[in-house]
């Protein structure tokens, strides 16, 4: 079996009704693995969305998930940042920690360190908001487990090439 | 823009029309009744009255593949929709363009589970190559001219546009096709010219090359058949098709060595073997195709020539890809290639013709001719053959033994004569096929050339023919088996033959004649010419059902798992070369 790799990919296509459901059908109907994806409208004049489809596989199942995006009608461009040069990553993410005593204030320390933000809090509860990459999140997530996470809300990485090139 | 506005249902008519459809295969229903009255009120379209919306689809089919335009369904909501998904997908997997329209229930009702509810673009979705579904009136013209749009550019396919009950009803502007860029789908034509002269160089270069065609040729039109053949021509190069390229290139010429695949000729797949360079042009290395990838074709270069991006690298990896329309890469290869240089690569080329010749004569579709009692299968369809030469005939097939024996043993000499479903082998293919050949050919000879099983999957089409006067004729090859399944089987699964006899077929030449149709029946190798003579003078729908021996196998065969060199020439390799476990789990 060849290398996998992971890429994250973005696609431009139109924002019409139905145009998500045939990029995860894509994906489920060949058996193409989804580690997120995200979509929102980036274009308003021209009614045009953004996915960041963040997927691994070998390099000729790369090439093909590739091809299969770019040869949906409502496709307008895909482009591999992973191939196309340096890129930067991010996803946000709020978790919810309960503990009260030296937890609670170890929590609070940590996402100090890992600058996480408080967006709510009660005495016994906090929500944190984080933005990072994705691997920062998940450090930032398992350190919390101990310390009394209940709940994660992940927003699935959103991606851009670094540098003036544009597309 | 038209000044006043139509209703939904005459634009629908009016687009129609305006992309050149002359004929529409359907089934009325209560959510496309709006269309069937606007049908009704004019003359330009002709409807084809199918008697099941697969028949529709598959009737479509054969007009689009026998004539290179698009094929035209109109099904109704809900069941009608659902009955075409067989022949969608179908349609899809042998690129063959198609424009369905389907009728929903009113845009208020959609998601209501209403009468006659189906969710159509989503259950469509992944059998059709683009789908739509019309939520604005205003919007229905361009829509329905943007979908024939996509069913014939680039790999051609089948395309949905799901029509509220309510849109037909409504008034709206009309707008003529536009000619121009479509937003988003904008497929490569154009051959890159840096791949074209490094493939020059590669085929200049080859000593033992190979083309490969495909049903891409015949898609991209009879010109890009033309181009291929001068290119085989002029390189002297051997050449071998996939079941869909059939006609593409011309049987009786020496370069053609038969179909490749499972159930090719052993001097194609042997020449696909050991060839040094492979030129696929229009095919997509098929599983049916390659036999066991790791020991596909291992001393070869490929050059891949394909319009579809995603077919290269796909299954095989090559190393010159060449993204673009057949047709026009063939002829920029020919304008690139060298005026002065040698024809061939002489001595080595000579020796390469030499090789293949040695398979040639192993005679590969050889069989028992000595039976007197039995009629084979293979000297039914070699009979059919030699009796039908001097007529234009289109075959068409359903899927199973007969249909490779009617590809290797039926010789197609042009495209767009030769139909039957490759990818999605769907059983009950053939007779609705036939029908929307002849309805684009009404003087020609057109034969389905079926087993009983099959026939039995859209037998109901026979009504169609009678309503229609169309002479089609339908050539059971009746071992009252489901000979394939039966085959692999024996082959695989200890001659257990289970549940691939059918214990109580009907009689065929009844069954005919209730349908208003002829019925004929053959027992004997010696009344086969005349009960096929006799098929052809028949000026109406002819059921002929020849009784064949029920336990040939069809060979040579490439059993699943196995390379190219390792196929099965007859009942003599089954024993000495078992089928590996392996190869058992594929299909």
């Amino acid at each position: 079996m060849a290398d996998l790799e992971r890429h994250a990919i973005a696609v431009l296509v139109d924002n019409e009704p139905g145009v998500l459901a045939r990029v995860i059908g894509l994906f489920s109907g060949r058996g193409y693995n989804i580690e997120s994806l995200t979509v929102a409208e980036v274009d308003r004049t021209n009614r045009l969305s953004r996915i960041t489809i963040v997927t691994s596989g070998t390099r000729m199942i790369i090439e093909q998930i590739k091809a299969q995006l770019s040869r949906l009608v409502p496709v307008h461009r895909v482009h591999d940042l992973t191939d196309e040069g340096p890129f930067v990553e991010r996803e946000m993410a709020l978790i919810k920690v309960m503990g009260k005593g030296e937890t609670r204030i170890e929590s609070l320390r940590l996402a100090d360190i890992f600058r996480a933000r408080v967006v709510d809090s009660t005495t016994e509860s906090f929500v944190f908001e984080m933005t990072g990459s994705s691997e920062k999140l998940n450090a930032f997530i398992t350190l919390m487990e101990p310390l009394g996470l209940v709940e994660v809300s992940r927003t699935g990485a959103v991606a851009i090439s670094r540098g003036a090139a544009s597309f | 823009m038209s000044a006043e506005p139509l209703s939904g249902a005459e634009i629908v008519i009016r687009a129609l029309v305006d992309q050149g459809v002359d004929v529409v295969f359907g089934y009325p229903g209560g959510a496309v009744l709006p269309i069937y009255d606007a049908l009704f009120k004019q003359n330009a379209l002709r409807h084809i009255l199918v008697r099941h919306e697969q028949g529709a689809v598959h009737a479509a089919e054969g007009y689009a593949r026998s004539t290179g335009r698009v094929g035209v369904v109109l099904v109704t909501s809900g069941p009608g929709a659902t009955n075409a998904v067989t022949g969608l997908t179908d349609a899809l997997m042998d690129s063959v363009p198609i424009v369905c329209l389907t009728g929903q229930v009113p845009t208020h009702l959609i998601g209501n589970d209403a009468f006659q509810e189906a969710d159509t673009t989503g259950i469509t979705r992944p059998c059709t190559k683009h789908n739509y579904l019309v939520k604005d009136v205003r919007e229905l013209a361009r829509m329905l001219h943007e979908a024939f749009y996509v069913a014939k550019s680039g790999r051609p396919g089948p395309v949905v546009v799901d029509l509220p009950k309510d849109i037909l009803f409504a008034p709206g502007p009309y707008s003529e096709p536009e000619q121009g860029h479509h937003k988003s789908y904008r497929p490569q034509l154009q051959p890159d010219p840096d791949r074209v002269v490094e493939a020059v160089e590669m085929i200049g270069a080859a000593k033992r090359p190979l083309f490969y065609g495909g049903g891409g040729l015949i898609n991209s039109g009879s010109e890009a058949c033309a181009r291929f053949a001068e290119l085989v021509r002029l390189t002297d190069a051997p050449c071998t098709l996939t079941l869909m390229g059939l006609g593409a290139f011309p049987a009786a010429d020496p370069h053609f060595l038969g179909m490749v695949g499972m159930h090719g000729t052993y001097e194609a797949n042997l020449a696909m073997h050991d060839c040094d360079l492979m030129i696929a042009v229009g095919s997509r290395f098929d599983d049916r195709v390659t036999g066991r990838l790791n020991a596909f074709s291992p001393g070869s270069s490929k050059i891949h020539i394909d319009i579809d991006p995603s077919s290269i690298n796909k299954n095989v990896r090559v190393n010159l890809p060449i993204i673009g329309d057949v047709g026009a890469a063939l002829s920029a290869i020919l304008g690139a290639w060298p005026k002065s240089s040698r024809r061939t690569a002489g001595a080595e080329r000579a020796e390469w013709w030499r090789t293949i010749d040695g398979w040639r004569a192993r005679d590969c579709l050889r069989y028992d001719r000595s039976r007197r009692d039995l009629i084979k299968p293979q000297y039914a369809i070699e009979r059919l053959y030699a009796l039908t030469r001097e007529h234009d005939v289109y075959i068409t097939t359903e899927v199973g033994q007969h249909q490779m024996w009617a590809a290797q043993f039926f010789k197609f000499d042009e495209p767009y004569h030769w139909m039957t479903s490759g990818g999605l082998g769907t059983m009950g293919y053939g007779l609705p096929a036939a029908i929307g050949v002849q309805i684009a050919h009404p003087e020609a000879l057109v034969v389905d050339i079926a087993g009983e099983a099959s026939i039995l999957m859209n037998i109901q089409e026979m009504s169609t023919a009678a309503q229609y006067r169309l002479p089609v004729k339908v050539f059971i090859l009746n071992n009252q088996y489901m000979g394939m399944v039966r085959q692999w089987q024996e082959l695989l699964h200890g001659g257990r033959y289970s549940e691939s006899y059918t214990a109580a077929l009907p009689d065929f030449v009844k069954l005919a004649e209730a349908f208003g149709a002829v019925g004929l029946r053959v027992e004997r190798p010696a009344e086969v010419d005349s009960a096929i003579s006799e098929m052809l003078a028949v000026d109406r729908a002819v059921i002929l059902d020849v009784a064949v021996d029920p336990a040939e196998n069809c060979f040579p065969m490439i059993p699943s798992g196995a390379a190219h060199n390792e196929m099965l020439l007859g009942p003599e390799d089954e024993a000495e070369k078992p089928v590996s476990e392996e190869g058992m789990v594929l299909v």
